[in-house]
């Protein structure tokens, strides 16, 4: 049909048009093609660059590594240096923080998403989560210094581990929250309305059933938000963790000091073999980022299963 | 052992009175066994906010009788049912006006307490939602947190029997709810409304999402339920209501954006036979759905 009307076209003398598609379709796949790597490259970038850096953190600190290394304390000479008191600082403060951080971000989630009424107040609650979710860490140190130390030192200790856990609480709330609703959001409500038919309570629609299955979401955006926590040092600095410490925490009130703190102070250091040993924290660091991310895909897998 | 609340021994026994001109004349003794209610419901309408939904219902249950409602979509009878038994509420900013009686008592009084309401009103619904346990939790949740003392396990078997699922399930308690087919999650939906000892139940197109043979098996569950229980079910299914219903209501809207009516109420005879009412006339035989 189109060869017709492009015949007919050249014997009237008009120009001849050819087939109605015209772009050639090597060209379109060969854009195809372009993307295919373009986009590629992209991805790799960043698992490359990842890895060159952890490798050369592996290369650097895996040698460093010893029980003593896991089990001193800190000292002027970078050979006998370890990491005892700023380890036992970082697993405090996540104890902690997720003791304190866990129950009010989920309680909050659960109140906001089945009991909140459909108020300009909910609103306001809601916007302002998550603009807190996006403030910088460094803020919340000011704040955490502002309340947790200079305006309640009989509650917290002061400079104490119980400052730097409740302010890395407040960081990580809002994550937590937001977390939990969309994981809450999941589950369809088909299953409220289950519950409600069999002459049930709201409270007992959400304990039987709302949180059970909103575990796995939750959890997962948990475990996220207190692996941030643990990688924090500027909030810390600011409320009072110590740079530099010869005993390990005592008790919430204590001094401490925290892994990522410890190592930002040996990176500061002339000596290379602070710089050594600052390389052996981090790779003590990311296995315990590693560690607690496992604990809950566990979690979270057997929690799927039974459910 | 049963932990239900003291009732008045009530018998639901009125005329089948409507607002729309012809009044249908009482039918003789409703039979009562067992003291199950009926349910009588006046000037009931509905609202979504500011939407009214349904308006002006008035209709009376017969105890243990199976009561279907008909309708072309959207004329308000999910809606009705929904307002049996507070379930409407649940959705935000809708509200119900009117008077529903559980034989003799309002279930929309001030100080009733819809929880206790929706257990003596069970309901289910056209999808099966079975909770995400085993099949022995999905049964015994509803009875344990309603406080119940007794045998678990032979109210588990009990309600099972009753659901025509025991056979099927008896080796399996322990597996999830959602090991089973459409057809069995609905008859599992069905065990847990009975073990919270409802006297009515409310099916919401309970076999619109399931195959033939499910369908068949959900319709003779009913007509034993029945002797126990009083049933209402909302069906788009007519050749079901004229099989298992005593009642039908018919449900219908005028003109676009009228609230819901229930148009004709009588025994299912003579609603499929010889209906007063042309809509219902013209419904039944097909001529519009």
């Amino acid at each position: 049909m189109a060869r017709e009307i492009a015949t007919q076209n050249a014997q009237k003398g008009g120009p001849e048009q050819g087939p109605v598609f015209k772009r050639s379709t090597s060209a379109r796949h060969a854009l195809d093609w372009v993307f295919i790597v373009l986009l590629f490259i992209a991805t790799m970038i960043g698992l490359v660059v990842l890895a060159v850096l952890l490798v050369d953190i592996a290369v650097d600190g895996v040698p460093r590594l010893s029980w003593k290394f896991l089990t001193s304390f800190p000292s002027v000479i970078p050979e006998n240096s370890g990491i005892y008191p700023a380890l036992l600082g970082s697993v405090w403060l996540l104890g902690l923080t997720a003791l304190i951080s866990v129950p009010l971000g989920v309680g909050a989630a659960v109140y906001l998403e089945e009991y909140a009424p459909d108020s300009w107040l909910t609103r306001l609650i809601e916007v302002n989560i998550s603009n807190l979710a996006g403030v910088p860490s460094i803020i919340y140190g000011l704040l955490g210094l502002g309340i947790f130390v200079n305006l309640l030192p009989s509650v917290t200790g002061g400079e104490s581990i119980l400052s730097g856990a409740l302010t890395l609480s407040l960081l990580i709330l809002p994550i937590i929250i937001i977390a939990t609703r969309e994981a809450l959001r999941t589950v369809p409500d088909a299953v409220r309305e289950g519950g409600y038919a069999l002459g049930a309570t709201r409270w007992e629609v959400i304990r039987s059933h709302l949180l059970p299955m909103a575990l796995p979401g939750a959890l997962t955006g948990t475990i996220l938000a207190l692996s941030r926590a643990i990688g924090e040092a500027a909030p810390l600095i600011v409320v009072g963790a110590a740079t530099y410490i010869t005993f390990a925490p005592t008790g919430p009130q204590s001094n401490y000091s925290a892994l990522p703190i410890l190592i930002y102070s040996w990176i500061s250091q002339p000596q290379p073999g602070f710089q050594t040993a600052a390389a052996a924290g981090i790779v003590v660091l990311m296995i315990v980022l590693l560690l607690t991310n496992s604990v809950a895909i566990c979690l979270r897998n057997k929690h799927q299963r039974r459910v | 052992m049963d932990f239900r609340e003291t009732q008045e021994e009530e018998v639901a026994l009125s005329d089948l009175s409507q607002e729309r001109p012809e009044s249908v004349k009482p039918r003789g003794t409703p039979s009562k066994q067992d003291g199950t209610l009926g349910m009588s419901i006046e000037n009931l309408s509905a609202f979504y906010g500011s939407y009214k939904a349904l308006t002006d219902v008035n209709i009376d249950i017969r105890p243990n009788k199976i009561t279907a409602l008909i309708g072309p979509s959207g004329c308000g009878k999910s809606t009705f049912i929904r307002c049996l038994n507070r379930m409407h509420e649940v959705i935000p900013e809708a509200y119900a006006k009117g008077c529903v009686k559980l034989g003799d008592q309002d279930i929309y009084a001030k100080n009733t307490d819809p929880v206790t309401i929706r257990r003596r009103i069970g309901m289910v619904f056209q999808k099966p939602n079975p909770f995400s346990k085993s099949i022995y939790e999905n049964v015994a949740w509803g009875a344990r947190i309603n406080g119940y003392r007794g045998d678990m396990d032979e109210l588990v078997e009990r309600s099972l029997r009753r659901a025509a699922l025991w056979d099927e399930v008896k080796d399996k308690l322990k597996k999830s709810g959602f090991d089973l087919s459409g057809g069995q999650q609905q008859r599992l939906v069905i065990a847990r409304t009975l073990a919270v000892e409802p006297e009515v139940i409310l099916m919401d197109e309970p076999a619109s999402a399931l195959d033939p043979v499910s369908t068949q098996k959900i319709e003779d569950t009913m007509a034993e339920l029945k002797k126990r229980y009083t049933v209402i079910i909302v069906t788009h299914n007519m050749q079901q209501a004229a099989r298992i219903s005593d009642y039908t209501g018919f449900f219908y809207i005028e003109n676009m954006g009228d609230p819901g009516q229930l148009w004709e109420f009588d025994e299912t005879n003579k609603m499929f036979s010889s209906p007063d009412r042309k809509e219902t006339e013209d419904y039944v035989t097909g001529r519009f759905g």
